[in-house]
């Protein structure tokens, strides 16, 4: 009961709740926040119009165009057909990988086509998200660990992540294809003659090395970040009571690491689902390497509407993987902020 | 007796051997730590240096494997601007210097209003819209061009400047706003109370106390979101044409005197002459960039 009076009498003249004892008090506090919410408003006007513009705008009208049907003709039957509304057919067909039929109605997509690529481009992505940042977060922890490190030279390691990230993507994809190529160096240096893409496996182990290579540094920069906020006493303390690294790694760098290490897995997860810059130069997407992005913009010139609905679902992939995490994520900081509670009673 | 001999030699051995055993474990722990950090230096620079020292490298040697700049040549820089096999690169880095320039600039004169707002008003909604613009920077972009797409063919804006620039905004801005916003949260912003106090209007506090502290954290954002814009492919790779290409389109179809042969030297050369600029940017600002990478992402 003590505890909930408490708070009560101090909170009371920020929410405005106390005004007759403090009148005037109050009501300037409550004129502040007014003006504040006012100033706060104009001041994010122009942000909020840009992006309703850029953003807001397009995705609303690529949810209305992915219900239409594409007009044109229809390259199973050489008639025009004319747009109006489709429906769910859009979606329909890319899940279902049905394609319109000569005969009218629809048939199994035929293996080749667009259509019939929905279900192996989703396993791709999904491949590459995961493999990649798997990599690139045991990959990224183990750099960070050796950036906190103090020893001579540190500046100049810390330098050096940085450059796979200045390289622009689409030079990185170049770059990894001189590499990949036939006669390139990973062939000689490995004594093997690997047409790396050229078939399946290599092609796709091809992108997800360049990925690894371009975006491990940032994964690091998130992680090193991370660790410097862990207090060094705590390290001592634990090594005064005879923790050992195993122990001081498990029980305290994970645990305290763990939200800025979630962050950055968040990032990373969100940019891998729509990668695209990498395999569309590095391989153009042959040999199973179409990614869901490539999907929609090799759709585009097919029929815009139909490409409309694969990125709408696209976008609701990515969202969803977003929310899973959020909520993951959500219930981790409870989780945490709980056990040092404990800790401190 | 000499069972107590053997005893106290045993204990004095073992000691020392403990001792050694630690210094040891120190040194060896130093020399691992060495050996690693070699090691990333290795796998992130190994890379990048192949690209340059291809550059350097006669076409005739292309898949040459000496580690050392051999037949060394700068033919590769005349081959990478050369335009008559279609290339473009010089225009295309005007471009990418153009469109980055102005998606700077726009996003940071909008951005910073609202990273203002943001990181220093109390109001309604706060953590909403900056969900929102969280959000906003996670977007997939093959979700906008679509429409941007049939949008900008209906209206005769394909391959334009605008047609480029209007959807780059919506990548960097997000970004620009987020950036600013954690920066902002960290500055000292008692001085601008004490301005106040000294008679400032609130208008100008800002002008005259924050803006020259604000002015590193605003050079650090415009950095990032340059290298951002100058990044972009996607939306480039089906926006743009020939004429209004930025130098990511232009690299990855970069293309030969013959059309079965890829050009790599000059392509190593057209990215080095990309690269180089970004990396000594990056390297001279170093602690500001990764301050900016990081900001709010471990808070």
């Amino acid at each position: 009961m003590a505890t909930e009076v408490g708070p009560t009498p101090v909170k009371a003249p920020a929410s405005g709740g106390a005004p007759i004892h403090h009148g005037p008090k109050g009501v300037g506090e409550d004129n502040k926040i007014l003006s504040q919410g006012k100033w706060a408003s104009w001041l994010l006007a122009p942000t909020i119009i840009a992006l309703a513009v850029v953003i807001v705008y397009p995705i609303v009208s690529a949810i209305v165009m992915s219900f239409q049907k594409d007009a044109g003709l229809d390259p199973a039957t050489g008639l025009f057909t004319a747009g109006g509304p489709a429906g769910v057919q859009n979606y329909v067909n890319w899940i279902a990988q049905q394609c319109s039929a000569p005969a009218g109605g629809t048939v199994a997509c035929p293996p080749g086509t667009l259509g019939a690529q929905f279900w192996s481009a989703t396993a791709t992505t999904f491949f590459f998200t995961v493999v990649t940042v798997a990599f690139e977060t045991v990959l990224g922890f183990w750099m960070a660990m050796i950036m906190a490190r103090t020893f001579k030279g540190r500046s100049m390691v810390r330098a050096a992540v940085l450059v796979p990230w200045a390289i622009p993507t689409a030079v990185t994809a170049k770059l990894w294809f001189f590499i990949f190529a036939f006669e390139g160096i990973a062939n000689k240096m490995f004594n093997t003659s690997i047409l790396w893409t050229g078939s399946e496996w290599p092609a796709k182990w091809a992108v997800v090395i360049a990925d690894v290579w371009k975006t491990t540094p940032f994964m690091a920069l998130l992680i090193l970040a991370g660790l410097q906020m862990i207090p060094a006493e705590v390290y001592e303390a634990a090594k005064v009571d005879g923790a050992t690294a195993w122990q001081r790694f498990r029980l305290i760098t994970l645990p305290l690491v763990k939200p800025a290490l979630m962050v950055a897995i968040l990032f990373r997860t969100l940019d891998a689902l729509r990668m695209f810059d990498l395999p569309y130069i590095l391989t153009g997407g042959a040999n199973n390497t179409t990614t869901l992005s490539i999907l929609v913009i090799n759709q585009i010139r097919q029929g815009f509407n139909a490409a409309a609905a694969l990125s709408t679902i696209t976008f609701i992939i990515i969202f969803l993987v977003a929310f899973i995490f959020v909520r993951f994520l959500g219930a981790n900081v409870v989780e945490q902020s709980g056990a040092t509670g404990k800790g401190k009673k | 007796m000499t069972a107590a001999t053997s005893a106290a030699t045993t204990l004095r051995a073992e000691q020392d051997r403990g001792r050694r055993n630690a210094q040891n474990k120190e040194k060896w722990a130093q020399g691992r730590t060495y050996i690693s950090a070699a090691v990333i230096l290795i796998w992130c620079l190994a890379p990048a240096y192949w690209m340059v020292v291809t550059a350097f490298r006669e076409v005739g040697f292309t898949y040459d494997t000496s580690l050392l700049p051999s037949h060394v040549t700068l033919d590769n820089f005349n081959t990478a601007f050369d335009t008559s096999f279609g290339n473009r690169f010089g225009q295309a880095l005007l471009n990418s210097v153009f469109i980055g320039g102005v998606v700077t600039l726009v996003s940071l004169v909008i951005g910073v209003f609202a990273a203002y707002a943001l990181a220093r008003l109390n109001f309604r909604f706060k953590y909403l819209v900056l969900g929102f613009i969280l959000g906003a920077s996670m977007f997939p972009g093959v979700a906008l061009i679509t429409p941007l797409f049939q949008l900008f063919t209906n209206i005769g804006w394909m391959g334009t400047y605008q047609a480029l620039i209007i959807p780059n905004i919506s990548f960097v801005l997000p970004l620009t706003v987020y950036t600013m916003t954690s920066f902002f949260r960290e500055m000292p912003w008692e001085l601008e109370e004490s301005a106040r106090v000294d008679g400032c209007t609130q208008g100008q506090a800002f002008r005259k106390v924050i803006m020259p502290l604000a002015a590193p954290a605003i050079f650090t954002t415009a950095i990032l979101a340059f290298i951002s814009s100058w990044n972009e492919f996607l939306i480039a790779s089906q926006l743009s044409s020939d004429a209004t290409q930025p130098v990511t389109v232009a690299i990855a179809n970069f293309a030969g005197a013959q059309p079965n042969q890829v050009p790599y030297t000059a392509i190593m050369a057209a990215g080095t002459i990309v690269t180089i600029p970004l990396v000594i940017l990056v390297l001279v600002f170093q602690r500001k960039i990764v301050a900016g990478l990081t900001a709010g992402a471990v808070k």
